[in-house]
């Protein structure tokens, strides 16, 4: 009933699709994490001409649709004659790059409002006692404040890596093969939905599942704190010295 | 019996008389074409179809004495749409491989033009393997010159393409080095534009051995009435002339192939 | 900002997107209220569909989702249709668009739902149960304004996100405000003014949305106290 026989001959295709797939996920996935710590920083300081300009550029990449960010990177920008000619063009001409631009963006976007929002609900008696303590500046937050607020990022951040790993489908319509790209190809080629739509819904599910369990693990270990007490019994009452 | 169960018998005792209803030659058919590949098949603006692609198709249905409508359909769901019969038959320059022969049935081609490779004037001598290593060559893809490509050019990068007209806007817009094409869309859609300026085709043509070559009219696997009908009335149209007439509109060069 | 007479086109396609959106909530709602529903309920193959559906559609991207469903949908429907004996029968792009964004949509309201309908004091329901009121006048007078309430957050939130995929509906062949685009940017040359530009409408859309959601939100809250700070 299903032919295995077309899902056996596009297995390769389909491992080379999860390797496009993964490697945009991890460099997208850094740089969002990397840029997005000081955005947020940013992002919750009182100083406006800080936080303003992070608000908008969230604001912005969070209210469009990634295709069409991913559209402007890779097609729009191709139309300036004066990128065409300058030494950034290499650069622009690749699908990945514009796929690694426009998805890195994005993530950061959403990042950058998980962790502000993460540092803004910093327990208002821990930030006091730090500053109590004489932290300031830097040690403030690298000591204090963003270990707490990363650890209670965690459960979204957890989401919006899952939600740009299965974003990355979308860089298959700007012709890097990814997992989706092979579906489709299998189904134009032999017209079998369920054999290549099938097996790419099963990648998508596992790489899913995997790492779900991954932030499972990290949410038991950094979050330890937040896990439901087991009841243990009481200390037994030492009995009265007579 | 429960009322579901009654009607599922009377649809299943009416199933055979429907069955036998469409054994006669049908007199509407639903012709698949594509719109974007001039001078083929072309479309206004206000969605008005013209190309020699669309002239067959009206010319083939005359001839077979059948009520015609022709159907747009983007390339690269072209074979699903045939398969799920949004039309009876395809008449959009669909080049015949084996490849694409384990998916649909080809009628016998009624036209055959080479493929050339095109380029920035002066950036290549030729066209070889060798002379293209390393760099990257754009091409339709699922199709027969991708195939070619993928087998004989294995130092060279690809970049596929949706359809065929994308082959000149990537090409032009710097993200491949060379585009293999028709010969036919190659000039007239490209060289012959102003956007063609400076660019220029690069070494002989290239003729795909894979599947015959030539390029035909697919139906859907095992509709042989069909594809009887069609072949008989392109004979036809060949023989009276009205093939001639209808090419030389178009082209001044011989494209009916081995005819 | 010269279109080209093109900006004609893109606004007929913002009022293609805005339809798809706007059905598409409506039976991603129905979809929602009735996973909803099924997971909450008594009987376990309920309960077991409802999971199975909401854990299958969140595992899988959207454009992924949305391809097989529009060619395997129309793979069913075409083997359905020769076995009765029937043409073809034709899908409109905009009929597969709204089915599969319902669809998928419905899957993340059946959480938004079903924390909702929890969230509705149980006292109230049995009262209302006590006074005689029948489950459908229950579900009714009780449950669903109290719900509206407690579901607008995460509706507002679906939403918002159900905007943006509607740009995916282009790939399979919607001609929507995405599409539009890509031909007017084909036809003249200049895609970063048509994509800046629909980026433009997108974003306007996303804040008027935020603003009439905010307000639906206050009025719904009229009477509940918020906690001071």
């Amino acid at each position: 009933m299903i032919d295995t026989a077309v899902i056996a001959e596009s297995l390769p295709a389909f491992a080379q699709g999860l390797r496009v797939c993964l490697l945009l996920l991890v460099i997208s996935l850094t740089t969002g994490l990397v840029l997005s710590v000081p955005l947020a920083m940013a992002r919750v300081s009182s100083r406006r001409w800080l936080s303003a300009p992070v608000w908008l550029y969230t604001y912005v990449f969070r209210g469009t649709p990634l295709l069409v960010q991913l559209f402007i990177a890779y097609y729009g920008f191709a139309q300036f004659d004066a990128l065409r000619q300058s030494a950034l063009w290499p650069l622009f001409r690749e699908a990945w790059f514009c796929a690694w631009l426009a998805f890195s963006l994005n993530t950061t976007a959403y990042t950058t409002e998980i962790f502000a929002g993460a540092l803004k609900a910093t327990p208002a008696g821990e930030a006091e006692a730090a500053r109590a303590y004489g932290l300031a500046g830097w040690r403030l937050y690298a000591r204090i404040l963003l270990p707490g607020a990363l650890r209670r990022a965690l459960p979204q951040y957890s989401n919006e890596v899952v939600g740009l790993m299965h974003a990355t489908a979308i860089a298959s319509t700007v012709s890097l093969v990814d997992v989706t790209r092979v579906a489709r190809d299998v189904y134009a080629n032999h017209l079998l939905p369920v054999e290549a739509f099938g097996t790419a819904a099963l990648i998508y599910f596992t790489l899913t599942f995997v790492l779900v369990g991954a932030f499972k693990l990290m949410e038991r270990r950094w979050l330890q704190h937040l896990q439901p007490q087991r009841a243990t019994a009481p200390a037994p009452v030492p009995a009265h010295a007579a | 019996m429960s009322s579901a169960r009654r009607l599922l018998l009377v649809l299943s005792a009416a199933l055979p008389f429907i069955a036998a209803a469409q054994a006669p030659a049908p007199t509407k058919l639903r012709v698949g074409v594509e719109g974007n590949y001039p001078p083929f098949s072309k479309m206004s603006p206000d969605g008005q179809l013209s190309g020699f692609d669309i002239d067959i198709a009206r010319g083939l249905c005359a001839q077979m004495k059948v009520e015609c409508t022709l159907v747009q359909q983007e390339w690269d769901g072209m074979i699903p749409a045939l398969n799920v019969r949004k039309f009876d038959f395809i008449v959009a320059s669909m080049t015949i491989s084996d490849e694409r022969k384990r998916a649909v049935d080809f009628s016998d081609p009624y036209y055959d033009v080479p493929s050339r490779w095109v380029a920035r004037a002066g950036q290549f001598k030729e066209a070889t393997p060798a002379a293209l290593a390393g760099r990257k060559i754009i091409v339709l893809r699922n199709s027969p010159r991708a195939k070619f490509v993928a087998e004989q050019y294995k130092l060279s990068e690809v970049l596929l393409v949706a359809k065929e007209t994308d082959v000149y806007l990537e090409l032009v817009a710097g993200r491949g080095d060379i585009g293999l094409g028709s010969s036919v869309v190659a000039s007239e859609a490209f060289l012959k534009k102003p956007s063609g300026k400076g660019y220029t085709t690069v070494g002989p043509a290239v003729r795909l051995q894979d599947g015959g070559g030539g390029v035909g009219i697919a139906l859907r696997k095992g509709d042989t009435a069909l594809r009887d009908r069609i072949n008989a009335a392109l004979k036809a149209i060949r023989a009276d002339g009205s093939y001639k007439k209808m090419a030389d509109a178009y082209f001044d060069f011989d494209v009916s192939g081995t005819n | 900002m010269d279109l080209q007479g093109y900006g004609a086109a893109i606004v007929g396609g913002l009022w293609v997107t805005l339809a798809v959106a706007t059905t598409s909530l409506a039976l991603a709602a129905v979809f929602g209220l009735a996973g909803a529903l099924a997971k909450l309920s008594a009987s376990r193959a309920l309960r077991w569909a409802a999971t199975v559906y909401t854990t299958l559609i969140r595992s899988l991207p959207e454009l992924v989702l949305m391809l097989a469903i529009f060619y395997g949908g129309q793979a069913l429907l075409n083997r359905a249709g020769l076995a009765l004996g029937l043409d073809y029968i034709d899908v409109p792009p905009f009929a597969a668009g709204v089915l599969t964004i319902g669809f998928i949509f419905g899957a993340y309201l059946t959480e938004t739902f079903r924390g909702a309908i929890l969230a509705v004091p149980r006292g109230q329901l049995e009262a209302a149960r006590a006074f005689g009121m029948r489950p459908g006048q229950v579900l009714r007078r009780v449950m669903l304004p109290q719900l509206v309430r407690h579901a607008v957050p995460g509706f507002a939130n679906n939403w918002l996100v159900m905007v943006k995929a509607t740009a995916l509906v282009s790939i399979i062949g919607l001609d929507d405000m995405v599409h539009r685009a890509n031909l007017a940017a084909a036809a003249t040359r200049e895609p970063f003014t048509f994509f800046v530009l629909i980026a433009g409408i997108y974003l306007a859309v996303t804040t008027v949305s935020i603003a009439l959601l905010g307000a639906l939100e206050k009025r719904y809250s009229l009477g509940v106290k918020a906690v001071s700070f």
